[in-house]
């Protein structure tokens, strides 16, 4: 009997003492040999795989260089698909490493949520899309219109916030993904869809008819979009924060997947030698080696080339450039030195 | 000397726990009641751990925040300024709209299918037949979507009906309009109006309240009515004729208490971008309503045809032989004992249609999973917390229809004397 009342009591301490042990997520990466990254179900541009189910885009970009920073090889990345409303658990959950998902850096997300923003990838700002045949040129003529927003986002409380302050109604058409609001809105179920200016151009790009379509003037709030990780391991916050740096400061100092190699044996700017591991020993305060930036950069370019090949004026998708020019160039991109 | 009959009986050995059928089924319960906890113990303390190194709190302040996000489906007042606490009310009200208008339309629609399925016409039956077999065998889900695909995809979209080149048109005489956003009806307006009462809460519209009383005064009275019809017919053998005095106490009363009030009709009409006025029945809604119809429908159809299958043809016969005539039959000696076997697998089908209508989220019907669930959860970040109260609130609904149905079970029951 008493054995019987040992085994009880060692299972039970042991079902205790089996919590979470939690290795930091830069060893749980490296162990896993791949990177979890979350992403939109399918933004082009953006994030959305392409016809051979690669995922291509702009944050899909910040993903793979990531994993080329820390695993040496970018194409360790799995993908996991959020929507706007599984994001934050997915992430919070440990389902995720970090997640680059059009996100907006609030205060409540990263103080309450307990998020780590690493940084900002693309100044935003809340748009409106109407059909030209409207006649409308301004987001203030709006009154009295049905609108389709994606549940669970800032954009929804900016939305409420902007009628409001102007006194003018809306009918909110709750949809889930920006697919579903796609389709609602070409079907004319609502009149104004509305979202990130970069999500609208990035939709708009998909349409048949993009000309019949114009984002109004007005931005309604500002949408700081950016990598976010758990709260509580600085060194992973650190590693994601200073590869999105990399990137920004190897368009601002010209180094280029293409000159790379050249530019880490022969460049004479101290600068460009602490960021390219020939000098310094700045990766190893990361807890990576030396080159972990040279090889973020080389997987898909600097900030500038990535931008230019998923969302730039070349694609359909023609953003212009805005506030997320080279703080040199009167953007606001503008990263710490690196030293 | 007398023998110790009973020597060894008095002295507990550990091992009887187990070897002794005295005790062993208490034994085992204990253990497993041991283990239970033990189990649920770990679960608490799991949850407990990992918050706490995630940092967070489980707190229910954030039901008093300021909501900042709108829902366009209120069944009471509420606004972008209102907490999360009211936009959950708003959303349970959204829910309990939804099953209340889903159970009575599903139930209409099942017994209609279950008798019809058991017609002698064979187009009729098979008809039934492929209804039932469509609709209980593809998910729920498939069911809404298409529904709602069907409504914003193929109606006009308000902006048809505008101008002298409309290419829309409104149907019934200009009073409603049936739209890709939702089909817009005619409201009832008073124009003596009562006013409303505030509960608190919200108001209630005490017109409302006046109208429902009418028509309960206009059945009590038609009761006595029918009472007294019945003791004449069992004195004489004649009844009397009733049927213009209950169309007089059920349609009169109401009617005269309405033209008091000034009842007239207020008309949807095209303004700017959307129909105002009117009652606006948004596709969200009607997606919902049909599809949960159709589908828990066609299973409710099955339970009336088993309910009806296990009344012996005996009975029927027997009926028959009285001279009954087929619709008095069923009346009089099938429903009432197919009633027994009906009612309690109906509570699960109302229960269903509760738990289903979570389902809303899909097509944007801004019900307590989308408020309190969703825009809520994702503001405000209390996942737990939120999921929780959801929880318990599905669970405290469910538990009053159930106790509502078996109330009216052991009603139906057969007395047995």
């Amino acid at each position: 009997m008493m054995k019987t009342t040992m085994i009880f009591g060692t299972l039970v301490s042991t079902a205790f003492a089996a919590g979470i042990a939690s290795a930091s997520t830069l060893d749980d990466v490296k162990a896993r040999g791949e990177l979890v990254c979350g992403v939109n179900t399918g933004l082009v541009g953006f994030a959305a795989p392409d016809d051979s189910g690669e995922w291509k885009g702009f944050d899909v970009a910040i993903c793979r260089a990531v994993a080329a920073a820390v695993l040496g090889d970018q194409s360790k990345v799995r993908f996991v698909p959020t929507s706007s409303q599984t994001r934050f658990t997915v992430l919070a959950s440990g389902e995720v490493d970090m997640l680059v998902r059009n996100t907006t850096w609030t205060f409540s997300r990263d103080a309450d949520l307990k998020f780590t923003f690493a940084g900002v990838n693309y100044y935003d700002g809340q748009g409106f899309m109407v059909n030209k045949d409207m006649g409308i040129s301004s987001a203030k003529e709006l009154d009295g219109a049905t609108v389709c927003i994606q549940t669970g986002t800032t954009t929804e409380l900016n939305l409420a916030d902007f009628f409001k302050v102007n006194n003018m109604s809306y009918e909110p058409v709750p949809v889930e993904t920006n697919a579903e609001g796609q389709q609602q809105y070409l079907a004319r179920a609502c009149d104004v869809y509305t979202t990130d200016a970069s999500g609208l151009a990035a939709t708009r790009a998909t349409f048949a008819d993009p000309e019949n379509h114009i984002v109004l003037p007005e931005i309604i709030s500002k949408e700081p979009l950016g990598p976010l990780v758990r709260h509580g391991d600085d060194q992973w916050a650190d590693i994601v924060m200073w590869t999105l740096n990399a990137l920004v400061a190897a368009e601002e100092y010209g180094v280029t997947s293409a000159n790379l190699e050249e530019l880490s044996k022969s460049s004479p700017n101290p600068e460009i030698k602490r960021l390219l591991g020939s000098e310094g020993e700045l990766g190893a305060m990361l807890g990576l080696d030396a080159t972990w930036a040279k090889r973020a950069i080389a997987a898909n370019g600097n900030y500038g080339e990535i931008f230019a090949a998923t969302i730039g004026e070349s694609t359909p998708i023609a953003l212009a450039r805005g506030l997320n020019a080279q703080w040199t160039q009167g953007g606001l991109l503008y990263t710490p030195p690196f030293r | 000397m007398a023998s110790l009959p009973d020597a060894n009986q008095g002295e507990f050995r550990l091992g009887m726990l187990f070897y002794d059928t005295r005790y062993r089924s208490l034994t085992i319960q204990v253990i497993f009641f041991m283990l239970f906890m033990a189990g649920a113990a770990w679960l608490v303390n799991n949850v407990i751990e990992n918050l706490r190194i995630l940092g967070k709190d489980f707190d229910f302040g954030f039901l008093t925040v300021r909501a900042g996000y709108d829902i366009n489906q209120r069944l009471v007042e509420y606004s972008n300024d209102s907490t999360h606490a009211r936009a959950m009310l708003i959303g349970l009200l959204n829910t309990l709209l939804l099953a209340f208008l889903a159970c009575i339309t599903a139930t209409i629609v099942g017994i209609l299918a279950g008798v019809l399925r058991l017609s002698k016409n064979w187009v009729v039956a098979r008809l039934m037949t492929l209804y039932v077999e469509t609709f209980r065998n593809v998910p729920l889900l498939l069911w809404i979507l298409l529904v709602n695909a069907i409504m914003t995809e193929s109606m006009p979209s308000p902006r048809d009906f505008r101008g002298a080149d409309a290419t829309a048109s409104m149907m019934l005489n200009d009073s409603v309009a049936v739209t890709n956003r939702g089909i817009y009806v005619p409201e009832p307006l008073f124009t003596n109006s009562l006013g409303n009462i505030d509960i608190g809460i919200f108001l209630i519209s005490i017109d409302l309240l006046a109208v429902l009383a009418a028509v309960y005064v206009g059945i009590y009275i038609n009761r006595a009515v029918l009472r007294r019809a019945t003791r004449i017919q069992h004195e004489t053998g004649v009844r009397p004729t009733t049927w213009w005095q209950s169309v007089l106490l059920i349609a009169g009363i109401p009617l005269v208490l309405l033209a008091l009030l000034g009842f007239h009709l207020g008309y949807p009409e095209m303004k700017g971008f959307n129909f105002s006025g009117g009652i606006h029945l948004r596709n969200s809604l009607l997606a919902m309503w049909i599809a949960l119809t159709l589908y828990t429908g066609a299973f409710i159809a099955e339970i009336v045809r088993a309910g009806i299958l296990a009344i012996s043809r005996g009975q029927s016969e027997a009926s028959f032989a009285l001279g009954m005539q087929p619709g008095r039959t069923m009346q009089l000696v099938v429903l009432p004992q197919a009633l027994r076997v009906i009612i309690p697998p109906l509570i699960s089908q109302y229960l269903n249609i509760t738990k289903n209508t979570s389902l809303a989220l899909a097509v944007g019907y801004m019900d307590l999973r989308s408020t309190l669930g969703g825009t809520t959860i994702n503001v405000t970040g209390r996942e737990l917390e939120g999921m929780m109260l959801m929880m318990l609130v599905y669970l405290v609904i469910s538990l009053i229809i159930s106790g509502a149905m078996n109330f009216y079970n052991t009603r139906v029951q057969l007395r047995s004397r």
